[in-house]
Protein backbone atom coordinates (compact mmCIF):
# COMPACT_ATOMS: atom_id res chain seq x y z
CA UNK A 1 0.00 0.00 0.00
CA UNK A 2 2.76 2.27 0.39
CA UNK A 3 3.66 2.24 -2.93
CA UNK A 4 0.76 4.62 -3.47
CA UNK A 5 -0.86 2.57 -6.55
CA UNK A 6 -4.53 4.09 -6.55
CA UNK A 7 -6.53 1.65 -4.22
CA UNK A 8 -9.36 3.28 -3.48
CA UNK A 9 -10.29 5.40 -6.89
CA UNK A 10 -12.93 4.02 -8.45
CA UNK A 11 -14.58 3.97 -5.20
CA UNK A 12 -13.51 7.94 -4.63
CA UNK A 13 -14.22 8.45 -8.13
CA UNK A 14 -17.82 7.66 -7.90
CA UNK A 15 -18.01 9.33 -4.51
CA UNK A 16 -17.02 12.89 -6.05
CA UNK A 17 -19.13 12.55 -8.97
CA UNK A 18 -22.11 12.36 -6.08
CA UNK A 19 -22.00 16.14 -5.16
CA UNK A 20 -23.04 16.60 -8.88
CA UNK A 21 -21.16 20.12 -8.77
CA UNK A 22 -21.82 21.30 -5.45
CA UNK A 23 -19.59 21.14 -2.70
CA UNK A 24 -19.43 17.98 -1.11
CA UNK A 25 -20.15 19.52 2.97
CA UNK A 26 -21.29 23.18 3.52
CA UNK A 27 -21.80 23.89 6.82
CA UNK A 28 -23.55 27.90 7.40
CA UNK A 29 -23.52 29.33 11.29
CA UNK A 30 -24.38 25.89 12.63
CA UNK A 31 -25.28 26.43 16.41
CA UNK A 32 -25.81 23.17 18.45
CA UNK A 33 -26.15 23.05 22.22
CA UNK A 34 -26.67 20.50 25.19
CA UNK A 35 -29.00 21.66 27.51
CA UNK A 36 -27.26 24.94 28.58
CA UNK A 37 -24.17 24.43 27.12
CA UNK A 38 -23.48 26.02 23.45
CA UNK A 39 -20.98 23.40 22.09
CA UNK A 40 -20.82 24.80 18.93
CA UNK A 41 -21.62 28.59 18.41
CA UNK A 42 -21.97 29.38 14.36
CA UNK A 43 -19.84 27.21 12.38
CA UNK A 44 -19.14 27.89 8.86
CA UNK A 45 -16.95 25.73 6.57
CA UNK A 46 -16.94 24.51 3.04
CA UNK A 47 -15.13 20.99 1.72
CA UNK A 48 -15.19 20.13 -1.94
CA UNK A 49 -15.16 16.77 -3.60
CA UNK A 50 -11.89 15.46 -3.48
CA UNK A 51 -10.53 16.92 -0.20
CA UNK A 52 -9.68 15.96 3.19
CA UNK A 53 -10.53 18.49 5.52
CA UNK A 54 -8.92 17.90 8.96
CA UNK A 55 -10.11 19.13 12.45
CA UNK A 56 -7.78 20.44 15.11
CA UNK A 57 -8.21 21.68 18.51
CA UNK A 58 -8.60 20.54 22.36
CA UNK A 59 -10.90 18.18 23.65
CA UNK A 60 -13.99 19.94 24.51
CA UNK A 61 -13.87 22.19 21.29
CA UNK A 62 -16.47 21.04 19.77
CA UNK A 63 -14.85 18.51 17.06
CA UNK A 64 -16.37 15.46 17.42
CA UNK A 65 -20.08 17.43 17.83
CA UNK A 66 -19.57 18.76 14.57
CA UNK A 67 -18.60 15.61 12.94
CA UNK A 68 -21.73 14.12 14.24
CA UNK A 69 -24.57 17.09 13.12
CA UNK A 70 -22.90 16.28 9.81
CA UNK A 71 -24.52 12.99 9.21
CA UNK A 72 -27.10 13.79 11.80
CA UNK A 73 -26.58 11.94 14.64
CA UNK A 74 -26.97 14.83 16.48
CA UNK A 75 -29.64 17.76 15.51
CA UNK A 76 -28.55 21.34 14.90
CA UNK A 77 -30.67 23.92 16.43
CA UNK A 78 -30.16 26.52 13.95
CA UNK A 79 -28.23 27.15 10.59
CA UNK A 80 -28.06 24.92 8.06
CA UNK A 81 -25.93 21.65 6.95
CA UNK A 82 -25.76 20.26 3.48
CA UNK A 83 -24.26 17.62 2.18
CA UNK A 84 -24.03 17.23 -1.79
CA UNK A 85 -26.14 20.05 -1.77
CA UNK A 86 -28.99 18.07 0.29
CA UNK A 87 -30.13 20.24 3.58
CA UNK A 88 -29.51 17.05 6.28
CA UNK A 89 -32.21 16.01 8.49
CA UNK A 90 -34.83 18.49 7.14
CA UNK A 91 -37.08 19.46 4.01
CA UNK A 92 -37.34 22.78 3.64
CA UNK A 93 -40.85 23.52 2.40
CA UNK A 94 -41.94 27.11 1.41
CA UNK A 95 -40.66 29.60 4.63
CA UNK A 96 -40.70 26.10 6.76
CA UNK A 97 -38.35 23.38 7.58
CA UNK A 98 -39.58 19.47 7.97
CA UNK A 99 -38.07 17.15 10.57
CA UNK A 100 -37.20 14.30 8.03
CA UNK A 101 -39.06 11.18 8.95
CA UNK A 102 -36.22 8.61 10.58
CA UNK A 103 -36.64 6.51 6.90
CA UNK A 104 -35.19 9.65 5.02
CA UNK A 105 -32.64 10.38 7.56
CA UNK A 106 -31.50 6.89 7.28
CA UNK A 107 -31.33 7.16 3.35
CA UNK A 108 -29.06 10.19 3.56
CA UNK A 109 -26.73 8.60 6.53
CA UNK A 110 -26.47 5.52 3.85
CA UNK A 111 -24.07 7.73 1.91
CA UNK A 112 -22.12 9.46 4.52
CA UNK A 113 -19.77 6.55 6.03
CA UNK A 114 -18.31 7.09 9.58
CA UNK A 115 -15.25 5.47 11.64
CA UNK A 116 -15.62 6.03 15.25
CA UNK A 117 -12.58 6.39 17.34
CA UNK A 118 -13.80 3.07 19.74
CA UNK A 119 -14.37 1.30 16.02
CA UNK A 120 -17.51 0.18 17.33
CA UNK A 121 -17.46 -2.71 15.19
CA UNK A 122 -20.65 -5.45 15.56
CA UNK A 123 -18.88 -8.12 17.88
CA UNK A 124 -21.76 -10.51 17.40
CA UNK A 125 -20.57 -10.62 13.73
CA UNK A 126 -17.05 -11.64 11.52
CA UNK A 127 -15.45 -9.17 9.87
CA UNK A 128 -16.72 -9.99 6.95
CA UNK A 129 -20.05 -10.19 8.44
CA UNK A 130 -19.52 -6.82 9.61
CA UNK A 131 -18.54 -5.33 6.21
CA UNK A 132 -22.01 -6.96 4.46
CA UNK A 133 -24.26 -6.30 7.10
CA UNK A 134 -25.62 -2.88 5.66
CA UNK A 135 -25.10 -3.30 1.54
CA UNK A 136 -27.48 -6.47 2.75
CA UNK A 137 -29.91 -4.96 4.85
CA UNK A 138 -29.99 -1.47 4.02
CA UNK A 139 -29.16 -1.46 -0.06
CA UNK A 140 -30.72 -5.08 -0.39
CA UNK A 141 -27.81 -6.31 -2.60
CA UNK A 142 -27.61 -10.13 -3.12
CA UNK A 143 -25.85 -11.98 -0.87
CA UNK A 144 -23.03 -13.29 -2.63
CA UNK A 145 -22.42 -9.43 -4.37
CA UNK A 146 -22.07 -7.90 -1.32
CA UNK A 147 -19.98 -10.99 0.17
CA UNK A 148 -17.55 -10.47 -3.15
CA UNK A 149 -16.84 -7.05 -2.47
CA UNK A 150 -16.73 -7.71 1.48
CA UNK A 151 -14.08 -9.83 0.61
CA UNK A 152 -12.06 -7.46 -2.02
CA UNK A 153 -12.59 -4.71 0.43
CA UNK A 154 -10.83 -6.46 2.99
CA UNK A 155 -8.27 -7.19 0.93
CA UNK A 156 -7.70 -3.57 0.04
CA UNK A 157 -7.57 -2.33 3.85
CA UNK A 158 -4.63 -5.51 4.25
CA UNK A 159 -7.01 -8.22 6.09
CA UNK A 160 -7.85 -10.87 3.54
CA UNK A 161 -6.74 -13.32 6.30
CA UNK A 162 -9.15 -12.01 8.34
CA UNK A 163 -12.67 -12.80 7.05
CA UNK A 164 -13.61 -15.20 9.39
CA UNK A 165 -12.47 -13.85 12.23
CA UNK A 166 -14.84 -11.59 15.01
CA UNK A 167 -13.97 -8.27 15.86
CA UNK A 168 -12.94 -9.55 19.92
CA UNK A 169 -9.86 -11.41 17.78
CA UNK A 170 -8.43 -8.48 16.15
CA UNK A 171 -5.94 -6.03 17.42
CA UNK A 172 -7.17 -2.48 17.40
CA UNK A 173 -5.36 -1.24 13.95
CA UNK A 174 -7.41 -4.41 12.63
CA UNK A 175 -10.66 -3.62 13.85
CA UNK A 176 -10.39 0.25 12.98
CA UNK A 177 -9.33 -0.72 9.39
CA UNK A 178 -12.69 -3.51 9.19
CA UNK A 179 -14.35 -0.60 10.74
CA UNK A 180 -13.33 1.61 7.39
CA UNK A 181 -14.23 -1.62 5.39
CA UNK A 182 -17.40 -1.56 6.43
CA UNK A 183 -18.44 2.27 5.75
CA UNK A 184 -16.48 1.95 2.04
CA UNK A 185 -18.80 -1.04 1.59
CA UNK A 186 -21.72 1.65 1.36
CA UNK A 187 -19.99 3.78 -1.63
CA UNK A 188 -20.58 6.31 0.20
CA UNK A 189 -19.78 9.98 -1.30
CA UNK A 190 -18.27 11.17 1.85
CA UNK A 191 -16.12 9.86 5.09
CA UNK A 192 -16.33 10.86 8.42
CA UNK A 193 -13.92 10.47 11.40
CA UNK A 194 -13.88 11.06 14.50
CA UNK A 195 -10.67 10.69 16.34
CA UNK A 196 -10.27 7.08 14.20
CA UNK A 197 -6.40 6.52 15.84
CA UNK A 198 -6.82 7.83 18.81
CA UNK A 199 -7.64 4.20 20.87
CA UNK A 200 -4.57 2.44 19.18
CA UNK A 201 -1.59 1.46 20.77
CA UNK A 202 1.15 4.20 19.45
CA UNK A 203 2.69 1.03 17.52
CA UNK A 204 -0.62 0.38 15.41
CA UNK A 205 -1.57 3.87 14.72
CA UNK A 206 0.33 3.81 11.31
CA UNK A 207 -1.26 1.05 9.91
CA UNK A 208 -5.06 2.83 10.16
CA UNK A 209 -3.28 6.18 9.08
CA UNK A 210 -2.10 4.22 5.54
CA UNK A 211 -5.46 3.07 4.94
CA UNK A 212 -7.04 6.76 5.82
CA UNK A 213 -3.66 8.35 3.31
CA UNK A 214 -4.16 5.68 0.68
CA UNK A 215 -8.08 7.12 0.56
CA UNK A 216 -7.84 10.58 0.62
CA UNK A 217 -4.66 10.12 -2.48
CA UNK A 218 -7.49 8.02 -4.20
CA UNK A 219 -9.62 11.02 -3.94
CA UNK A 220 -12.29 10.34 -1.33
CA UNK A 221 -13.93 13.48 0.28
CA UNK A 222 -12.72 12.86 4.13
CA UNK A 223 -13.53 15.14 7.24
CA UNK A 224 -10.94 13.86 10.00
CA UNK A 225 -11.09 14.78 13.82
CA UNK A 226 -7.82 13.86 14.62
CA UNK A 227 -4.53 14.73 16.62
CA UNK A 228 -2.00 13.29 14.31
CA UNK A 229 -0.69 16.69 12.74
CA UNK A 230 1.60 14.80 10.38
CA UNK A 231 -1.82 13.28 8.64
CA UNK A 232 -2.81 16.69 8.16
CA UNK A 233 0.30 18.71 6.84
CA UNK A 234 1.05 15.19 4.88
CA UNK A 235 -2.72 14.94 3.17
CA UNK A 236 -5.25 17.87 4.38
CA UNK A 237 -6.51 20.15 1.91
CA UNK A 238 -7.84 21.88 4.45
CA UNK A 239 -7.11 22.46 8.25
CA UNK A 240 -9.59 24.25 11.06
CA UNK A 241 -8.77 24.75 14.93
CA UNK A 242 -11.77 24.89 16.68
CA UNK A 243 -11.91 26.00 20.31
CA UNK A 244 -15.30 26.73 22.39
CA UNK A 245 -17.08 26.30 19.41
CA UNK A 246 -16.47 27.84 16.80
CA UNK A 247 -13.41 28.01 14.00
CA UNK A 248 -10.52 30.13 15.49
CA UNK A 249 -9.08 29.79 11.86
CA UNK A 250 -9.26 27.85 8.65
CA UNK A 251 -6.99 27.56 5.66
CA UNK A 252 -4.50 25.18 3.69
CA UNK A 253 -2.30 23.35 5.95
CA UNK A 254 0.79 25.11 4.82
CA UNK A 255 -0.66 28.53 6.26
CA UNK A 256 -2.49 27.46 9.11
CA UNK A 257 -0.19 25.17 10.87
CA UNK A 258 3.63 26.79 9.54
CA UNK A 259 2.43 30.70 9.72
CA UNK A 260 -0.64 30.40 11.83
CA UNK A 261 -2.21 33.86 12.44
CA UNK A 262 -4.42 33.61 15.88
CA UNK A 263 -3.06 33.44 19.11
CA UNK A 264 -4.97 30.57 20.21
CA UNK A 265 -3.84 28.59 17.47
CA UNK A 266 0.10 29.39 17.96
CA UNK A 267 -0.74 28.17 21.30
CA UNK A 268 -2.31 25.28 20.46
CA UNK A 269 0.33 23.77 18.20
CA UNK A 270 3.30 24.76 20.26
CA UNK A 271 1.71 22.52 22.62
CA UNK A 272 0.81 19.88 20.00
CA UNK A 273 4.36 19.88 18.07
CA UNK A 274 6.75 19.45 20.70
CA UNK B 1 17.92 -26.84 21.98
CA UNK B 2 15.91 -24.67 19.69
CA UNK B 3 15.96 -20.85 20.48
CA UNK B 4 12.26 -19.44 19.88
CA UNK B 5 8.95 -20.34 20.95
CA UNK B 6 7.23 -23.19 19.87
CA UNK B 7 4.02 -22.69 20.57
CA UNK B 8 2.86 -19.15 20.31
CA UNK B 9 -0.42 -20.06 21.64
CA UNK B 10 -3.53 -17.68 22.30
CA UNK B 11 -4.78 -16.20 18.62
CA UNK B 12 -2.58 -18.44 16.39
CA UNK B 13 -1.91 -15.54 14.57
CA UNK B 14 2.01 -16.23 13.23
CA UNK B 15 3.40 -14.32 16.65
CA UNK B 16 6.39 -16.47 16.46
CA UNK B 17 8.11 -15.22 13.52
CA UNK B 18 8.99 -11.85 14.91
CA UNK B 19 9.49 -12.80 18.66
CA UNK B 20 12.96 -11.75 19.96
CA UNK B 21 15.26 -14.49 21.12
CA UNK B 22 15.18 -15.07 25.23
CA UNK B 23 18.30 -13.64 26.65
CA UNK B 24 19.05 -17.78 27.68
CA UNK B 25 17.93 -21.19 27.22
CA UNK B 26 14.96 -22.11 29.27
CA UNK B 27 15.94 -23.35 32.82
CA UNK B 28 14.09 -26.77 34.13
CA UNK B 29 10.09 -26.33 34.57
CA UNK B 30 9.40 -25.93 38.74
CA UNK B 31 8.09 -29.22 40.21
CA UNK B 32 7.12 -28.38 43.92
CA UNK B 33 5.68 -31.16 45.90
CA UNK B 34 1.66 -29.81 46.85
CA UNK B 35 0.37 -28.54 50.31
CA UNK B 36 -1.37 -31.62 51.83
CA UNK B 37 -4.69 -30.26 52.86
CA UNK B 38 -5.47 -32.95 55.64
CA UNK B 39 -8.74 -31.03 56.80
CA UNK B 40 -10.02 -30.68 53.12
CA UNK B 41 -9.92 -34.46 52.79
CA UNK B 42 -11.05 -35.57 56.43
CA UNK B 43 -14.22 -32.77 55.74
CA UNK B 44 -15.12 -34.26 52.33
CA UNK B 45 -15.30 -37.28 53.69
CA UNK B 46 -17.55 -36.78 56.36
CA UNK B 47 -20.13 -34.75 54.06
CA UNK B 48 -19.66 -38.20 51.38
CA UNK B 49 -20.61 -40.40 54.26
CA UNK B 50 -23.60 -38.24 55.51
CA UNK B 51 -24.75 -38.29 51.98
CA UNK B 52 -24.91 -41.43 51.28
CA UNK B 53 -26.44 -42.20 54.74
CA UNK B 54 -28.92 -39.54 53.64
CA UNK B 55 -29.50 -40.85 50.00
CA UNK B 56 -30.12 -44.70 51.12
CA UNK B 57 -32.32 -43.97 53.80
CA UNK B 58 -34.93 -42.58 50.96
CA UNK B 59 -34.45 -45.13 49.12
CA UNK B 60 -34.20 -47.96 51.29
CA UNK B 61 -37.77 -45.86 52.55
CA UNK B 62 -41.12 -48.18 52.97
CA UNK B 63 -43.22 -44.85 52.75
CA UNK B 64 -41.96 -43.85 49.58
CA UNK B 65 -43.59 -47.41 47.72
CA UNK B 66 -41.20 -47.47 44.65
CA UNK B 67 -43.62 -49.69 43.44
CA UNK B 68 -46.56 -47.33 42.80
CA UNK B 69 -43.90 -44.71 41.98
CA UNK B 70 -42.48 -46.57 39.04
CA UNK B 71 -46.58 -47.39 38.24
CA UNK B 72 -47.31 -43.84 37.76
CA UNK B 73 -44.22 -42.51 36.28
CA UNK B 74 -45.14 -43.45 32.53
CA UNK B 75 -48.80 -43.83 32.69
CA UNK B 76 -50.97 -42.22 30.24
CA UNK B 77 -52.00 -40.08 33.09
CA UNK B 78 -49.17 -39.18 34.32
CA UNK B 79 -47.61 -38.40 30.68
CA UNK B 80 -51.05 -36.79 29.11
CA UNK B 81 -50.87 -34.07 32.41
CA UNK B 82 -47.23 -33.73 31.46
CA UNK B 83 -47.87 -32.74 28.07
CA UNK B 84 -50.28 -30.51 29.01
CA UNK B 85 -47.50 -28.95 31.41
CA UNK B 86 -44.84 -28.52 29.15
CA UNK B 87 -47.57 -27.02 26.60
CA UNK B 88 -48.37 -24.75 29.14
CA UNK B 89 -44.55 -23.68 29.55
CA UNK B 90 -43.70 -23.20 26.09
CA UNK B 91 -46.50 -21.17 25.08
CA UNK B 92 -46.93 -18.93 28.16
CA UNK B 93 -43.21 -18.53 27.83
CA UNK B 94 -43.88 -17.47 24.19
CA UNK B 95 -46.32 -15.01 24.98
CA UNK B 96 -44.25 -13.79 27.48
CA UNK B 97 -41.29 -13.65 25.51
CA UNK B 98 -42.66 -11.62 22.75
CA UNK B 99 -44.72 -9.40 25.36
CA UNK B 100 -41.80 -8.47 26.55
CA UNK B 101 -39.85 -7.56 23.76
CA UNK B 102 -42.81 -5.64 23.21
CA UNK B 103 -43.52 -4.14 26.66
CA UNK B 104 -39.40 -3.67 26.73
CA UNK B 105 -39.48 -1.13 23.46
CA UNK B 106 -42.20 0.42 24.63
CA UNK B 107 -40.90 1.32 27.99
CA UNK B 108 -37.80 2.75 26.77
CA UNK B 109 -39.51 4.72 23.61
CA UNK B 110 -39.38 8.69 23.68
CA UNK B 111 -43.16 8.49 23.67
CA UNK B 112 -44.26 9.16 27.07
CA UNK B 113 -48.15 7.22 26.33
CA UNK B 114 -46.02 4.48 25.53
CA UNK B 115 -43.71 4.19 28.08
CA UNK B 116 -46.54 4.95 30.85
CA UNK B 117 -48.65 2.11 29.52
CA UNK B 118 -45.50 -0.29 29.98
CA UNK B 119 -44.66 1.19 32.94
CA UNK B 120 -48.34 0.79 34.10
CA UNK B 121 -48.53 -2.81 33.19
CA UNK B 122 -45.31 -3.77 34.31
CA UNK B 123 -46.61 -2.39 37.92
CA UNK B 124 -49.77 -4.32 37.94
CA UNK B 125 -48.79 -7.90 36.86
CA UNK B 126 -45.52 -7.36 39.26
CA UNK B 127 -48.10 -6.47 42.05
CA UNK B 128 -50.24 -9.08 41.81
CA UNK B 129 -49.01 -13.09 43.16
CA UNK B 130 -49.30 -14.78 39.77
CA UNK B 131 -51.56 -17.29 41.35
CA UNK B 132 -54.52 -14.55 42.03
CA UNK B 133 -54.18 -13.34 38.30
CA UNK B 134 -55.14 -17.02 37.72
CA UNK B 135 -57.91 -17.18 39.53
CA UNK B 136 -58.71 -13.93 38.57
CA UNK B 137 -58.79 -14.75 34.71
CA UNK B 138 -60.93 -18.20 35.71
CA UNK B 139 -63.55 -15.74 37.04
CA UNK B 140 -63.28 -13.36 33.91
CA UNK B 141 -67.21 -14.00 33.56
CA UNK B 142 -68.09 -12.90 36.92
CA UNK B 143 -66.91 -9.11 35.85
CA UNK B 144 -67.27 -9.27 32.02
CA UNK B 145 -70.20 -11.40 31.24
CA UNK B 146 -70.05 -10.79 27.43
CA UNK B 147 -67.19 -9.62 25.55
CA UNK B 148 -67.40 -7.13 22.67
CA UNK B 149 -65.69 -5.53 19.77
CA UNK B 150 -65.85 -2.73 18.43
CA UNK B 151 -65.28 0.77 18.87
CA UNK B 152 -64.81 2.04 22.03
CA UNK B 153 -67.45 5.33 22.99
CA UNK B 154 -69.06 5.13 19.50
CA UNK B 155 -71.34 2.71 20.16
CA UNK B 156 -70.26 0.46 17.07
CA UNK B 157 -70.39 -3.19 17.73
CA UNK B 158 -69.01 -5.97 15.21
CA UNK B 159 -69.91 -8.89 17.50
CA UNK B 160 -69.45 -10.47 20.98
CA UNK B 161 -69.16 -13.23 23.25
CA UNK B 162 -69.85 -14.99 26.21
CA UNK B 163 -66.88 -14.62 28.28
CA UNK B 164 -67.69 -18.00 30.14
CA UNK B 165 -67.53 -19.84 27.29
CA UNK B 166 -63.89 -18.55 26.35
CA UNK B 167 -62.25 -19.14 29.98
CA UNK B 168 -64.74 -22.51 30.55
CA UNK B 169 -61.87 -24.37 28.54
CA UNK B 170 -58.70 -24.35 31.35
CA UNK B 171 -56.03 -23.49 29.36
CA UNK B 172 -57.12 -19.83 28.35
CA UNK B 173 -57.46 -18.15 31.59
CA UNK B 174 -53.90 -20.33 32.27
CA UNK B 175 -52.01 -19.01 29.14
CA UNK B 176 -53.24 -15.13 29.99
CA UNK B 177 -52.30 -15.39 33.72
CA UNK B 178 -49.02 -17.19 32.86
CA UNK B 179 -48.45 -15.44 29.81
CA UNK B 180 -49.42 -12.18 30.46
CA UNK B 181 -47.42 -12.39 34.30
CA UNK B 182 -44.34 -13.72 32.41
CA UNK B 183 -44.23 -10.61 29.79
CA UNK B 184 -44.21 -7.92 32.58
CA UNK B 185 -40.98 -10.09 33.87
CA UNK B 186 -39.28 -10.38 31.07
CA UNK B 187 -39.88 -6.93 30.01
CA UNK B 188 -37.68 -5.67 32.29
CA UNK B 189 -34.93 -8.06 32.02
CA UNK B 190 -35.22 -7.67 28.35
CA UNK B 191 -34.73 -3.96 29.29
CA UNK B 192 -31.94 -4.49 31.22
CA UNK B 193 -30.46 -6.79 28.20
CA UNK B 194 -31.23 -3.87 25.60
CA UNK B 195 -29.05 -1.03 28.16
CA UNK B 196 -26.65 -3.13 28.39
CA UNK B 197 -25.65 -2.57 24.90
CA UNK B 198 -23.21 0.21 24.17
CA UNK B 199 -24.45 3.13 22.68
CA UNK B 200 -21.60 3.34 20.23
CA UNK B 201 -23.57 0.23 18.53
CA UNK B 202 -26.57 2.09 17.58
CA UNK B 203 -24.52 4.98 16.41
CA UNK B 204 -22.44 2.66 14.40
CA UNK B 205 -25.48 1.03 12.51
CA UNK B 206 -27.54 4.26 12.33
CA UNK B 207 -24.55 6.24 10.18
CA UNK B 208 -24.55 2.64 8.31
CA UNK B 209 -28.17 3.95 7.37
CA UNK B 210 -30.24 1.18 8.93
CA UNK B 211 -33.28 2.47 10.26
CA UNK B 212 -33.63 2.38 13.78
CA UNK B 213 -36.16 -0.70 13.98
CA UNK B 214 -33.43 -2.77 11.64
CA UNK B 215 -31.10 -1.39 13.82
CA UNK B 216 -32.91 -3.19 17.26
CA UNK B 217 -33.51 -5.77 15.27
CA UNK B 218 -30.51 -6.69 14.03
CA UNK B 219 -27.14 -5.02 15.92
CA UNK B 220 -29.03 -4.79 19.74
CA UNK B 221 -31.54 -7.38 20.32
CA UNK B 222 -28.70 -10.09 19.58
CA UNK B 223 -26.55 -8.72 21.43
CA UNK B 224 -28.77 -8.14 24.33
CA UNK B 225 -30.09 -12.26 23.93
CA UNK B 226 -26.15 -12.65 25.46
CA UNK B 227 -27.71 -11.17 28.81
CA UNK B 228 -31.20 -12.15 28.70
CA UNK B 229 -30.83 -15.97 27.48
CA UNK B 230 -29.21 -17.04 31.29
CA UNK B 231 -31.92 -15.07 32.94
CA UNK B 232 -34.63 -16.02 30.65
CA UNK B 233 -33.83 -19.66 30.80
CA UNK B 234 -34.24 -19.08 34.77
CA UNK B 235 -37.50 -17.77 33.99
CA UNK B 236 -38.49 -21.01 31.70
CA UNK B 237 -37.64 -23.49 34.73
CA UNK B 238 -39.75 -21.08 37.06
CA UNK B 239 -42.16 -20.93 34.63
CA UNK B 240 -42.60 -25.05 34.15
CA UNK B 241 -42.86 -25.30 38.04
CA UNK B 242 -45.38 -22.53 38.07
CA UNK B 243 -47.79 -24.51 35.91
CA UNK B 244 -48.86 -26.59 39.19
CA UNK B 245 -50.48 -23.70 40.33
CA UNK B 246 -53.04 -24.34 37.32
CA UNK B 247 -54.27 -27.03 40.09
CA UNK B 248 -55.95 -24.31 41.65
CA UNK B 249 -58.37 -23.73 38.55
CA UNK B 250 -59.26 -27.91 37.97
CA UNK B 251 -56.27 -27.64 35.42
CA UNK B 252 -55.16 -31.26 34.22
CA UNK B 253 -51.32 -30.36 34.25
CA UNK B 254 -49.26 -32.84 35.58
CA UNK B 255 -49.78 -32.08 38.90
CA UNK B 256 -53.01 -31.27 38.93
CA UNK B 257 -53.76 -34.82 37.44
CA UNK B 258 -51.36 -36.78 40.48
CA UNK B 259 -53.34 -34.41 43.12
CA UNK B 260 -56.40 -35.95 41.84
CA UNK B 261 -55.18 -38.97 42.37
CA UNK B 262 -53.38 -38.74 45.73
CA UNK B 263 -56.87 -37.73 47.05
CA UNK B 264 -58.72 -40.66 46.31
CA UNK B 265 -55.57 -42.70 47.14
CA UNK B 266 -53.43 -41.57 49.60
CA UNK B 267 -50.86 -42.04 47.62
CA UNK B 268 -49.36 -39.05 48.58
CA UNK B 269 -45.72 -39.84 49.35
CA UNK B 270 -45.21 -41.90 45.56
CA UNK B 271 -47.17 -39.29 43.46
CA UNK B 272 -45.12 -36.67 44.67
CA UNK B 273 -41.90 -38.21 44.45
CA UNK B 274 -43.33 -39.07 40.48
CA UNK B 275 -44.13 -35.20 40.35
CA UNK B 276 -40.39 -34.11 41.75
CA UNK B 277 -38.17 -36.77 39.15
CA UNK B 278 -40.59 -35.42 35.82
CA UNK B 279 -39.94 -31.65 37.03
CA UNK B 280 -36.18 -32.47 37.60
CA UNK B 281 -36.09 -34.52 34.18
CA UNK B 282 -37.36 -31.37 32.35
CA UNK B 283 -35.61 -28.35 34.11
CA UNK B 284 -32.23 -30.74 33.30
CA UNK B 285 -33.37 -31.07 29.43
CA UNK B 286 -34.54 -27.11 29.94
CA UNK B 287 -29.96 -26.35 31.32
CA UNK B 288 -28.97 -28.11 28.27
CA UNK B 289 -30.84 -26.38 26.21
CA UNK B 290 -30.07 -22.79 27.78
CA UNK B 291 -26.44 -24.10 27.47
CA UNK B 292 -26.25 -24.31 23.58
CA UNK B 293 -28.26 -20.68 23.69
CA UNK B 294 -25.87 -19.20 25.09
CA UNK B 295 -22.55 -20.96 22.88
CA UNK B 296 -25.26 -19.75 19.98
CA UNK B 297 -25.55 -15.94 21.33
CA UNK B 298 -22.15 -15.83 22.79
CA UNK B 299 -20.58 -16.00 19.55
CA UNK B 300 -17.76 -13.72 19.19
CA UNK B 301 -16.93 -13.51 22.62
CA UNK B 302 -16.00 -17.21 22.89
CA UNK B 303 -12.52 -18.80 23.75
CA UNK B 304 -10.78 -21.32 21.22
CA UNK B 305 -11.59 -18.93 18.63
CA UNK B 306 -8.83 -19.24 16.55
CA UNK B 307 -9.71 -23.10 15.39
CA UNK B 308 -13.71 -21.87 15.10
CA UNK B 309 -11.89 -19.08 12.67
CA UNK B 310 -10.27 -21.77 10.57
CA UNK B 311 -13.55 -24.14 10.77
CA UNK B 312 -15.49 -20.69 9.18
CA UNK B 313 -12.88 -20.07 6.69
CA UNK B 314 -12.87 -23.51 5.33
CA UNK B 315 -16.41 -23.55 4.81
CA UNK B 316 -16.69 -20.23 3.14
CA UNK B 317 -13.88 -21.05 0.66
CA UNK B 318 -15.85 -24.79 0.13
CA UNK B 319 -19.18 -22.50 -0.59
CA UNK B 320 -17.70 -19.94 -3.10
CA UNK B 321 -15.83 -22.71 -4.55
CA UNK B 322 -19.39 -24.22 -5.62
CA UNK B 323 -20.79 -21.42 -7.07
Amino acid sequence: MSSREHVFSDAAAAAAEAAHGQPMVKAEQVWKSFGKLDVLRGVDFVVQPRETFVLLGPSGGGKSTLLRCINHLEKIDAGRLYVAGELMGYREKGNALHEMKARDVARQRSSIGMVFQRFNLFPHKTAIENVMEAPVMVQHRPKKEAEAEAEELLKRVGLGEKLDVYPAQLSGGQQQRVAIARALAMKPKLMLFDEPTSALDPELVGEVLDVMKQLAVDGMTMVVVTHEMGFAKEVADGVALMDGGVIVEQGPPREVLEHPKEERTKVFLSKVLV
Amino acid sequence: MTVGPTDPGGLGVAAGAGLPAPAASRPEAIKAIPVRHWGRWIGAFVVIYLVAALVYSFVKNQNVEWPVVWDYMFSPVTLKGLALTIELTFVSMLIGGLGGVLLAVMRLSDNYVLSGISWVYIWFFRGTPVYVQIILWANLGVFYPRLYLGIPFAGVVFGSMDSGTLVAHIVVPALLALGLNEAAYAAELVRAGIISVEAGQTEAALSLGMSPTLTMRRIVLPQAMRVIVPTFGNETISMLKTTSLIAAIGGLEMFGRLQQIYAQTFQIIPLLVVACLWYLFLTSVLTVAQGYLEAYFGRGFGEKEAEAAERRAAKRAARVQHV
